[in-house]
């Protein structure tokens, strides 16, 4: 496939958390707003597609079977470096995260395109995978951060549009659930249509 | 690319290779993020305390010190001056008694004891329920209020604190956070406080607590 193809298949049609399903757990606990989720996106995407890059780069001198403990070595570095820099740089997105910046390292999707992508191929199409596949979970979380927040709070973005409270339900874990069902449920019809 | 064989002495170079250069690198990027990293706590700290005190032009977070709770630990304590007159004090308290566990208050002192505003630093109440402490609604009717006249339990225990519907616990932990920072910061009571003024400046915070425990004695 070209890398347009590449690049695109993470928005719909491989989307990491509608399609793929991987990486629901930070998925469900940081989209209690649309900015949550979306600095949570930014953060994977950075590491996605840096560590991406560096394990296509060093696929050739990984012998096959330390390939799990240099991959996650390769992925906690870069999520460190993610978590150092928002730690310093953008501490109010930092301390909403909270322990779900480290937990990155853990998101099956990181590590499931190091498997299935990029120590198979070349570090351009394993940088463009990444990225899009990030981008993809991005506007997932985006999406459904937007969600949960408009009608759990009446408000986007921290401006509130509706007073009062919303439905409180949808920024505690059971609308989570619900939120991530329909939107996977959406998707699935798209894709068929 | 040639695969490397998984032979012992690949194994362990590869990873030793790859653990000391990552490595290296995080080093580097923990060098040059450390200072911001400081600041931006330090900033934190001053904007909380900005929010419960009148406007001063010391800084208060260099001129913590600490004092003992009725329990035995200790809060941290930061005096805001105009010149050198110590105008109120902020006063980092906690409750562990939230409905979901810990609660960090900032709360504001002046200097005979009445509260001026109150700052929930984290909290991990419910959504809606408890969160509505953080609400002007709630939090406003400390302001100014005397705790040595005014009862900080709720008036279901016959305190004088409104609470909030349906979060009565995280409304009375909310009472006792200010509690034990009013106790702390006014063991013998306002008029008796002759407290750190002068001798605090640039002091440590052991030296403060030895200041005041004579002084209170």
């Amino acid at each position: 496939m070209n890398q347009l193809q590449n690049f695109t298949k993470g928005f719909i049609k491989e989307n990491p958390i509608l399609v793929l399903v991987l990486g629901t757990c930070p998925t469900l606990a940081t989209t209690t707003s649309a900015l949550n989720g979306l600095g949570m996106g930014a953060a994977t995407t950075f590491v996605l597609a840096c560590s991406n890059v560096a394990i296509s780069l060093l696929a050739g001198l990984i012998p096959e079977k330390v390939r799990i403990p240099a991959y996650v070595v390769i992925i906690a570095s870069f999520v460190t470096i993610v978590d150092l820099v928002m730690q310093a740089y953008t501490p109010s997105l930092y301390e909403t995260l909270g322990v779900f910046v480290p937990l990155i390292v853990v998101n099956c999707i990181v590590l499931g395109r190091a498997e299935a992508f990029a120590n198979k191929n070349g570090v351009l199409s394993s940088f463009v995978d990444g990225a899009g596949m990030g981008l993809g979970f991005t506007m997932a979380l985006g999406i459904m951060g937007a969600i949960r927040e408009i009608l759990g709070t009446g408000s986007i973005f921290g401006y509130k549009f509706v007073p009062g409270d919303g439905i409180l339900i949808f920024i505690l874990a059971p609308g989570a659930f619900f939120v991530l069902g329909y939107l996977i449920a959406i998707v699935n019809k798209i894709k068929k249509a | 690319m040639a695969k490397t064989e998984s032979t012992f002495k690949n194994m362990v170079l590869s990873l030793s290779l790859i653990s000391t250069g990552f490595a290296i690198c995080l080093g580097l990027v923990y060098g040059v993020t450390k200072e911001p990293i400081e600041q931006s706590a330090i900033n934190k700290k001053i904007a909380a305390i900005s929010q419960v005190v009148p406007e001063f032009d010391n800084d208060p977070n260099s001129e913590m010190f600490q004092m003992a709770t009725p329990e035995g630990d200790s809060l941290d304590i930061y005096p805001a001056k105009n010149g050198e007159e110590i105008i109120a004090y902020a006063v980092n308290t906690y409750t562990m008694n939230g409905f979901s566990g810990q609660i960090d208050l900032m709360v504001g002192f002046d200097a005979e004891g009445s509260i001026i505003d109150i700052n929930v630093l984290d909290h991990s109440e419910t959504p809606g329920l408890g969160s509505k402490m953080t609400d002007p609604t709630f939090k406003d009717q400390f302001k100014g209020v005397d705790p040595s006249t005014f009862s900080l339990g709720v008036k279901k225990d016959g305190g004088d604190v409104d609470a909030i519907t349906a979060a009565t616990i995280s409304s009375r932990a909310f009472g006792d956070a200010v509690q034990r920072a009013y106790k702390t910061l006014f063991p013998n009571g306002p008029d008796a406080y002759t407290g750190a003024t002068s001798d605090t400046t640039a002091t440590s915070g052991t030296t403060a607590i030895s200041d005041t425990t004579t002084i209170n004695q």
